[in-house]
């Protein structure tokens, strides 16, 4: 077993073995921030690791909660098949939005899935029938079972949230050191380059788009089912914002740095808010100097600085 | 038999003829040099070959197989390797990995890392990042990864530049041990590199071929002489 494999097994175990000691206000908070990080990690795919800025991720992320919640609200689905629905739905809307997507660069790429996820946000409103708006809905705790468990409970929320973090943080590990991972980062370094040695750039930018998508929607889905609520704030412009800050800060393009960034923000406003009122301006100034003294985010400088094989 | 073959091959840039109607054979094995003055059109015309530019016109074949409409990766994939003017590495990737991303979309295995890494002499770096080089070893870096793709063409725009006097020779050498087995398209302006190592010369200029043959005989071409090599 690598170092590296043992390092995010670690982790795994950390986390585990946290659930035992901490006070039940941290334990919610931290199942929250798996999930969310399980978000986080599939932005990283593509942002991180394909080197495509996407300022649309909100949409994958309420594809996977609507993915599930609404078969479960009208169509009487059990949490099983809806969560297999939610991720589908995503990957299926990042297949389509990918190939249209992809066909521009840079900026343009960013303009694009930021219109896509917005127009996928009017949709979810003008859906209200089904979807409530902004409003939301509830999902009956009836219909949080997951083979037989009840996951409204914070012990079992706290382990289904790791067990989906989990297999997010191991599949994107095994996916940087798969060969497919390794021409992503290669097309994130100089895609020309690995176009003339001979790579489809754009079906490995596809692949991308697709997998980050689906992550991300497992993410969405687990988020509504572990907490029971799917509304329409989720598809908002902030839910796309949000994953990119937390992989900016936590180390874009590093297998841990989705995690290090969604519990370091998290903690932050947590904290800063009980402070003050005015918590956003601490934390505004927080970021400028993380910004300012580790451009890479967190994973980035123990990367530069520690450890240069970090995955 | 030709490996390669254009007929009529031309691209215009807003109304700039940059190729011009270029009929053009390298046989299977040969060492060519494609020399002429600056602007005379060489990186665009290799560049039609392996498909970064698309032609205005003419046709492209590859081993037998018409290419012209081929997107570039699937030009690459039919066995052509390609170096860029302008070095194009990964420039934050170790020299293994930039490598072994060459070696491993054309199947060829690990030892054809190493191998490649230490013909062009890079063997005992090959955890360094790339980046760290300097410019002339960036250049070789980037033959070792046309090498650890076992093409079989090789075209190298100028591989040459930045390089110290040694490493030319040491180049000269690789080129050499490569033909016969690999065919070679070579843009050169290191007039004693081509004479070292050219099997055959064809010179461009203003876009159009200008004269072909072996080094003796395009040195002593008069239009040569005048166009591009000076009274030498």
């Amino acid at each position: 077993m690598s170092r590296a494999v043992a390092l995010h097994l670690g982790l795994i175990a950390a986390l585990f073995a946290a659930q035992f000691v901490l006070p039940t206000y941290h334990q919610g908070n931290v199942a929250r921030i798996m999930v969310l990080a399980t978000y986080a990690i599939g932005y990283n795919v593509l942002f991180g690791y394909t080197g495509l800025l996407s300022l649309g991720h909100a949409m994958f992320f309420a594809a996977g909660l609507y993915g599930l919640a609404l078969p479960i609200q009208h169509l009487g689905w059990g949490a099983g098949p809806a969560l297999l629905s939610g991720v589908a739905a995503g990957a299926l809307l990042a297949l389509v939005v990918g190939l249209l997507a992809l066909r521009t660069i840079g900026v343009a790429f960013m303009i694009v899935t930021l219109m896509f996820s917005q127009a996928f946000y009017l949709s979810v409103l003008l859906a209200g029938t089904w979807t409530r708006g902004d409003e939301g809905f509830v999902i009956p705790a009836a219909k949080q079972v997951l083979f037989g468990i009840d996951l409204a409970t914070p012990t079992t929320r706290y382990f289904a949230a790791l067990a989906l973090f989990s297999l997010a943080l191991l599949a994107t590990l095994a996916l940087v050191r798969h060969p497919f991972g390794k021409t992503l980062i290669a097309i994130r370094e100089n895609e020309e380059r690995a176009r003339m040695l001979g790579y489809d750039t754009f079906r490995h930018k596809l692949g991308a788009v697709v997998i980050s998508g689906a992550i991300s929607a497992g993410a969405g889905a687990g988020f509504a089912l572990l907490f029971g609520y799917a509304g329409a704030t989720f598809a908002s412009v902030q839910y796309s914002i949000f994953p990119l800050l937390w992989v900016l800060l936590g180390g874009a393009g590093t297998v841990i740095g989705p995690l290090i960034g969604t519990l370091f923000i998290f903690y932050l406003i947590d904290y800063a808010s009980g402070l003050t009122d005015a918590y956003m301006a601490v934390v505004g100034v927080v970021l400028v100097a993380l910004t300012l003294f580790a451009p890479q985010g967190i994973a980035g400088e123990l990367r530069r600085r520690v450890w240069k094989g970090l995955p | 038999m030709s490996i390669l073959s254009t007929r009529g091959l031309s691209r215009n840039f807003a109304g700039l003829r940059a190729v011009h109607d270029v009929d053009f054979d390298l046989p299977k094995g040969q060492v060519r040099a494609l020399i002429g003055p600056n602007g005379a059109g060489k990186t665009t015309f290799v560049s039609m070959l392996c498909g970064r530019i698309r032609q205005s016109s003419g046709s492209v074949s590859f081993d037998g197989q018409d290419i012209g409409r081929l997107p570039a990766h699937k030009r690459i994939r039919l066995g052509m390797a390609y170096t860029f003017q302008i070095t194009s590495v990964f420039q934050r990737l170790s020299l293994h990995e930039n490598v072994a991303l060459a070696a491993r979309r054309a199947g060829t295995d690990e030892g054809a890392v190493a191998d490649a890494l230490s013909r062009v002499g890079l063997a005992d770096r090959t955890d360094q990042v790339a980046g760290d080089l300097s410019y002339g070893h960036q250049r070789l870096l980037e033959i070792a990864m046309g090498l650890a793709q076992a093409p079989k063409l090789l075209i190298l725009d100028e591989p040459t530049q930045g390089l110290a006097e040694s490493e030319v020779l040491a180049f000269n050498a690789l080129v050499r041990a490569l033909a016969g087995n690999t065919t070679v398209l070579l843009i050169e302006h290191n007039m004693d590199v081509v004479m070292a190592v050219a099997d055959r010369i064809t010179v461009l200029n203003f876009g159009e071929v200008l004269a072909e043959g072996t080094p003796e005989q395009v040195r002593a071409n008069p239009d040569v002489q005048s166009a591009y090599l000076g009274t030498a």
